[in-house]
């Protein structure tokens, strides 16, 4: 093994080699990184940044220097790789990462907004990937519509609700503790869409959050529009799948931990699969089917 | 011993669920209270108008337009409402009463808050004795999307059930109580009583097609979830056998109201029965309409049972988004759910390269005189025109100063003779023009001003009398404007496309 011989590129031993480390090198590894910043850009459409990524699968002492700067930049590397490109992540406290006061103004200030929004990318990579292993299976194109996101959502919470009337409670939220209210209830209140002076989305309904989580993820390279059927059609990409499953999913199932709930699963699917013939299901291009 | 005195003069919660169901009901007709407190606080003088009756008019007409798939259309609700706003004060300007049905259609949406519906405060009694303000959240108009992406109107439970006045009632029971009621009544020669009774027949139907379609959407997303061996097939037969039922029953009192119809004397009796007839026709179409989808209900779950039961099984596993994720967040108290959803969010979202703005180039920037925009293409040679002379029999002037002469108002036609001989005085060439404007007005465009929603129409009627005139002869025409409804013109071309 040739890269035996330097083991950490940022010591003052391996930059003493001559071989070792240029500044061409450096150079090279941070444009890669810099690639890796601009997400909607694949390796298939620019062979530079083709070459860049097969120098890094093949040089491991090159993919270090480009792991070390991007580390430096408070970046975590997801995957690099020809379908996804250098794939990365912002860590917590770094200048790239997106904070929900940026985000949505209302959403800031509002408890209630704060969660819609949380929820509606919940929701978005829920159906992108219904079931388990479609998150797990890196070949996995996901599908999602906007209305679908939406009537779906709804009808989970439209359950909940039948099941609050079965039980006979009287479920309505206390007054006095705004907090304390279901979760459900505050989506089920929100209107689904509403007309608008000027012909746009309603911000503030629950069409137009899941429309405006849509549109960002699209911007963070994570979709890709199709059609404007049904609010809009979009499929995922790979990068959006290694980011729920490494990333986001984990940090959501820690909390959820912490808060003393536990979901079993048995590691298959509580969602159904989406079907060939797009006949079946007509409205709102919805293709799962939750149990 | 004081305390649990004073605990047992509060009512139990078993009295309070009562008066909490009594008081949600109360609730919802608080809209519409309001409607008329609030129109005094509005720019102008709207104390005419019967706001709370506007808006039950237009309730029912959301209720009456909204078909199984789509709600009603906002525009055509508006149009329709427009009629008796305007009957409330005649002699005010439409615009006015678009102004008022507009104000009072976006109140029942509730347009000026985030979640576009009502709130009301109420207290119950807990088991312990303990007193809890409760939150009670509701609709009564509700915006959804359409299939070709507008929005639509729907009205809620709520609604309907304000609007027919029947809490809590057993829908099917209910509806043959109805009609049961509306046979007796035309036996007995009472239209207007009749008339009543088939249109609340008519919002029951409504209402039972509006339970069927939700319970038919959650099977087509949701198959196990639904009870497929006895609850679905049950209701399914029930709601066959009920539509059975009521299309005979229906088509009965159809032919009763037919022979009311045609044997009845008094003019008013007549009309209250051809109402009656179009009412309880809307009635069947409507059963049809449901019935068309049970009978479809059948074949989808089939369907659905064979792609979602025979799919291959999983190979490897990962995490499960919704049944580990989603699923047990939407229970969780808002508090507890924002923290699960704010770490998928600060995760999930992806990365923003910030901006970093030097001076020097921000004043380059704003220097910059803005570019050519270039996608207008190549520029286009300069057509080499040559003028035709002007051949035309009459000038612009002379058309300009005829249709002045003929901008009549609606409410005064003239004679040809009298415009053609002011015609005169102004120019001798232009009577012609002005008869000849006058003949084409005998056969106005009607078709066209329908299409192009135009608001007045000149036309021209002859009653007989003859013209005389030194150049022209023939009928001596009534020449007038008609003014046309373009509002509800544009209404009917839009229910037509």
């Amino acid at each position: 093994m040739i890269d035996d011989d330097y083991d950490a590129p940022s010591t003052g031993e391996s930059a003493a080699r001559p071989a070792a480390i240029t500044a061409a090198d450096v150079a090279d590894a941070s444009r890669l990184v810099s690639f890796s910043l601009q997400p909607k850009l694949l390796p298939a459409r620019d062979t530079e940044y083709a070459e860049l990524i097969r120098r890094y699968r093949d040089d491991p002492s090159f993919a270090r220097l480009a792991d070390a700067v991007a580390t430096g930049l408070g970046l975590i590397v997801l995957e690099v790789s020809s379908r996804a490109g250098m794939a990365v992540a912002a860590a917590e406290d770094s200048v790239f990462a997106v904070r929900m006061g940026d985000y949505s103004r209302r959403a800031a200030s509002e408890s209630t907004d704060r969660f819609l929004h949380g929820l509606a990318h919940l929701a978005v990579a829920a159906l992108a990937f219904p079931r388990p292993e479609d998150l797990a299976d890196d070949g996995y194109l996901g599908r999602i519509t906007v209305n679908g996101v939406d009537a779906f959502v709804r009808q989970a919470c439209r359950r909940l609700e039948q099941q609050a009337d079965l039980s006979g409670d009287n479920t309505d939220p206390s007054s006095d503790a705004p907090g304390l209210e279901a979760a459900w209830r505050v989506y089920a209140r929100r209107s689904a869409t509403g007309a608008t002076k000027d012909a746009r989305r309603l911000a503030g309904s629950t069409i137009g959050i899941v429309g405006k989580a849509v549109s960002f993820l699209v911007d963070s390279g994570f979709l890709q529009k199709t059609s404007d059927d049904s609010g809009g059609t979009y499929r995922t990409t790979a990068r959006y799948q290694l980011q729920v499953r490494d990333m986001a999913g984990s940090a959501a199932m820690a909390e959820l931990l912490a808060l003393g709930v536990v979901p079993v699963s048995d590691g298959s699917a509580t969602l159904l699969p989406p079907d060939e013939s797009d006949d079946l299901v007509t409205d709102a291009g919805l293709p799962f089917h939750s149990v | 011993m004081t305390t649990t005195e004073a605990a047992r003069t509060a009512p139990g919660p078993a009295a309070d669920e009562g008066l909490a169901r009594r008081l949600r009901a109360l609730a919802c007709t608080a809209p519409l209270h309001d409607l008329d407190s609030r129109k005094a606080n509005l720019a102008g003088e709207y104390a005419v108008y019967g706001m709370a009756e506007v808006a039950l008019a237009a309730i029912d007409l959301v209720t009456l337009h909204m078909d199984f798939d789509t709600g009603a259309d906002r525009d055509q609700v508006l149009a329709r409402l427009l009629p008796r706003v305007a009957a409330q004060a005649p002699e005010r300007e439409w615009r006015e009463h678009e102004r008022v049905a507009k104000w009072v259609l976006e109140s029942l949406i509730n347009v000026g808050s985030v979640d576009r519906g009502f709130r009301a405060v109420y207290g119950t009694f807990g088991s312990d004795g303990s007193y809890i303000r409760r939150d009670y959240d509701f609709k009564l108009i509700e915006e959804v999307p359409g299939p070709d992406g507008g929005v639509y109107l729907r009205t809620t439970d709520e609604a309907v059930n304000v609007l027919v006045g029947a809490l809590d009632t057993d829908v099917t029971s209910a509806q043959i109580a109805a009609e049961v009621k509306l046979e007796v009544l035309i036996r007995r020669g009472r239209l207007a009583d009749a008339q009543l009774a088939a249109e609340q027949a008519r919002y029951r139907t409504v209402q039972y097609s509006e339970l069927l379609r939700r319970a038919l959407e959650a099977t087509r997303r949701n198959v196990r979830a639904v009870d497929w061996m006895e609850t679905v097939p049950d209701l399914i037969a029930e709601a066959l056998e009920h539509i059975a039922d009521r299309y005979r029953h229906e088509n009965a009192i159809l032919t009763n109201i037919r022979k009311a119809r045609d044997e009845a004397e008094d003019a008013e009796h007549k009309r209250r029965a051809a109402e009656l007839v179009d009412i309880v026709k809307d009635c069947i179409r409507r059963h049809t309409q449901l019935q068309t989808r049970l009978l479809e209900a059948g074949p989808l779950f089939r369907a659905e049972q064979d792609r979602q039961a025979f799919a291959a099984p999983s190979s490897r596993s990962g995490l499960d988004l919704y049944g580990q994720l989603l699923a047990p967040v939407l229970p969780l108290p808002l508090e507890q759910a924002s923290a699960v959803t704010t770490a998928f969010f600060r995760k999930g979202i992806g990365l923003r390269t910030p901006n970093a703005v030097r001076l020097t180039d921000l004043v380059d920037v704003l220097l910059t005189p803005p570019v050519e925009r270039e996608h207008l293409g190549a520029e286009l040679p300069e057509p080499d025109l040559i003028s035709t002379p002007d051949d035309s029999r009459f000038s612009d002037e002379q058309l300009e100063t005829a249709l002045g002469l003929l901008d009549l108002p609606a409410d005064a036609p003239r004679r040809l003779s009298g415009l053609l001989a002011e015609a005169r005085r102004t120019d001798p060439d232009l009577p012609y023009l002005v008869a000849l404007l006058a003949v084409h007005a005998a056969s106005p465009g009607v078709g066209t001003a329908y299409r192009q929603g135009e608001e007045r129409l000149l036309f021209a009627v002859d009653d007989g009398t003859r013209l005389d005139d030194e150049e022209f002869g023939g009928a001596d025409l009534i020449v007038g404007s008609a003014l046309l409804d373009a509002v509800g013109m544009a209404a009917d071309r839009s229910e037509a496309s």
